[in-house]
């Protein structure tokens, strides 16, 4: 039944994923004071693939780098169908006077950024937060949430769904549009 | 996202007993509750999940330690708070348990917290009010969020507690942490072994599958972790299930000297409060091997664990 459409195929996703590398290094050099948050689950692996390259490519570099979990800060936990199980937050730093990337893989209603802004403050006053994802469904907002890295802008209806897949877990490292989410199970 | 057998949500919607719960969620708590304790080792301990929700303590019975780690959870985890104590209340004046609760409850309380002499007490209430009711002792028969941070304490130093053997010390027979501990831990995969004087170890338990044994020094040998029970004078009023406190720590205190004999080291573990020199010599109770005081952390990650899955069990008419 699915049509998926495949948006970024393996060599493209290289390609982004290096494109973005070397945004983030035109803007903060040698990442003093600076860290790189991912949020759980997803984002978190779009992070660490990141900071495996930005380590390639600046080897002397130091990069500070969290995994935030934000479970227990949305704000729709008790509407859904069933309870989101909590992931493990592993940030051994705070983000307090610090230079926060945030990093999701799609953006689309700007909750879970939201959620994840809410969780950062735990952590103390970042400095400042920028924003990167891979996927930004531009059209399907619900906040006032943009972000300042962008891998691909998708116009997809709401209906839709966007899917990153990982070649480590899912085989391929590939982005997906599903016509209609509620086919997938 | 976690894979599809791992559960997702409690298969009850109160905390009545261990007796009610299933392997799995038993696991989910625990998964729940090391997030949460990550949450606590933050410089700002506290996160907003339950902030549309109040919770009820009510404590028809005297604590300090569950009520302040209950208190704390349910703080952290933004809820606001209610509480209530039957020595300062309507309770004295007559009132039945049912309508004091119906009277909190009209107020818009979503969930209770409930600490009661009368064993039974939290079922009957289940039965007849809509919130969810979370057992923190129900005189001598359960006492769950304890049993929970004793197994969680447990597995967080030992691993997976399948086939390890854990032995229950002192007052079987008047302790609600004894019985919730039984049923945890063999949900767990653990082998329980009860050890104190027959007197206060009740006849049903070889019918749980437990073994029993009268014998101190041979027990300690046998287990991986002692999980050693207050001496609850207050209960032996009218009668006296041994001579005298001295006796009984004679035979049946853990000292140093018993634990050096042993060929391995094994966790000492207390519910609290201690009578020191009784069921634990000092020395004892603050060596290296005693977790007691991780036990009372891992409460409060326990009890934001349970009230943070149970909120999300609400009925959806309930919300106000």
């Amino acid at each position: 039944m699915e049509r998926e459409r495949l948006i970024i195929a393996e060599e493209r996703f290289a390609l982004t994923i290096d494109r973005l590398c070397q945004e983030l290094i035109e803007r903060y050099d040698t990442f003093r004071d600076t860290c790189v948050v991912g949020i759980q689950q997803r984002g978190a692996r779009l992070s660490q693939r990141l900071v495996d390259r930005l380590r390639e490519l600046q080897p002397d570099v130091t990069f500070l780098h969290g995994k935030l979990d934000i479970t227990f800060y949305r704000d729709d936990f008790r509407l859904r169908d069933k309870p989101l199980r909590a992931n493990t937050t592993e940030m051994d730093f705070l983000v307090e006077d610090r230079r926060v990337i945030l990093i999701d893989d799609v953006l689309y209603t700007g909750r879970t950024v939201q959620a994840a802004l809410t969780a950062l403050n735990h952590y103390g006053r970042p400095r400042q937060v920028e924003l990167l994802v891979l996927v930004d469904r531009r059209f399907n907002r619900t906040l006032p949430i943009q972000a300042d890295y962008v891998g691909i802008t998708v116009d997809a209806v709401d209906k839709a769904y966007v899917q990153v897949n990982w070649k480590d877990r899912d085989g391929h490292d590939e982005v997906l549009l599903f016509p209609d989410k509620s086919e997938l199970q | 996202m976690a894979s599809a057998e791992d559960a997702q949500h409690l298969s009850t919607r109160h905390l009545l007993g261990i007796k009610y719960l299933n392997e799995a969620d038993i696991r989910l708590i625990f998964d729940t509750a090391r997030e949460f304790k990550e949450v606590i080792n933050r410089p700002i301990k506290k996160v907003p999940s339950l902030r549309d929700i109040t919770i009820a303590n009510l404590f028809f019975e005297s604590s300090t330690r569950t009520r302040i780690s209950f208190e704390l959870a349910e703080k952290r985890l933004s809820a606001d708070v209610v509480n209530f104590s039957a020595s300062s209340s309507s309770v004295s004046k007559g009132e039945t348990l049912l309508d004091t609760v119906n009277n909190i409850l009209s107020m818009k309380v979503d969930m209770v917290v409930m600490r009661h002499p009368a064993p039974g007490a939290h079922h009957f209430l289940a039965r007849h009010i809509q919130a969810n009711i979370v057992n923190a002792g129900d005189g001598t028969h359960e006492h769950p969020t304890q049993a929970l941070l004793d197994a969680f304490s447990m597995q967080e130093v030992l691993g997976d507690l399948r086939g390890k053997h854990i032995a229950i010390f002192g007052d079987i027979l008047h302790s609600r942490v004894a019985l919730s501990n039984i049923f945890c831990l063999q949900k767990l995969g653990a082998k329980v072994k009860v050890c104190g004087p027959p007197t206060l170890i009740p006849k049903y338990i070889p019918s749980l599958g437990v073994e029993v044994s009268y014998d101190l020094q041979d027990t300690l040998r046998w287990c991986d972790v002692a999980n050693v029970l207050r001496i609850q004078l207050e209960r032996q009023e009218e009668l006296r299930y041994f001579p005298s406190l001295r006796e009984y720590a004679r035979f049946f205190g853990i000292r140093k000297d018993l634990l050096d004999q042993l060929e391995k080291p094994i966790l000492i573990m207390h519910p609290g409060p201690i009578n020191r020199g009784v069921e634990l010599t000092s020395d004892v109770a603050d060596s290296d091997h005693s977790i007691i005081l991780q036990q009372v952390e891992n409460g409060v990650a326990i009890r934001m664990a349970v009230l943070y899955l149970l909120s999300a069990l609400r009925p959806p008419s309930s919300s106000g």
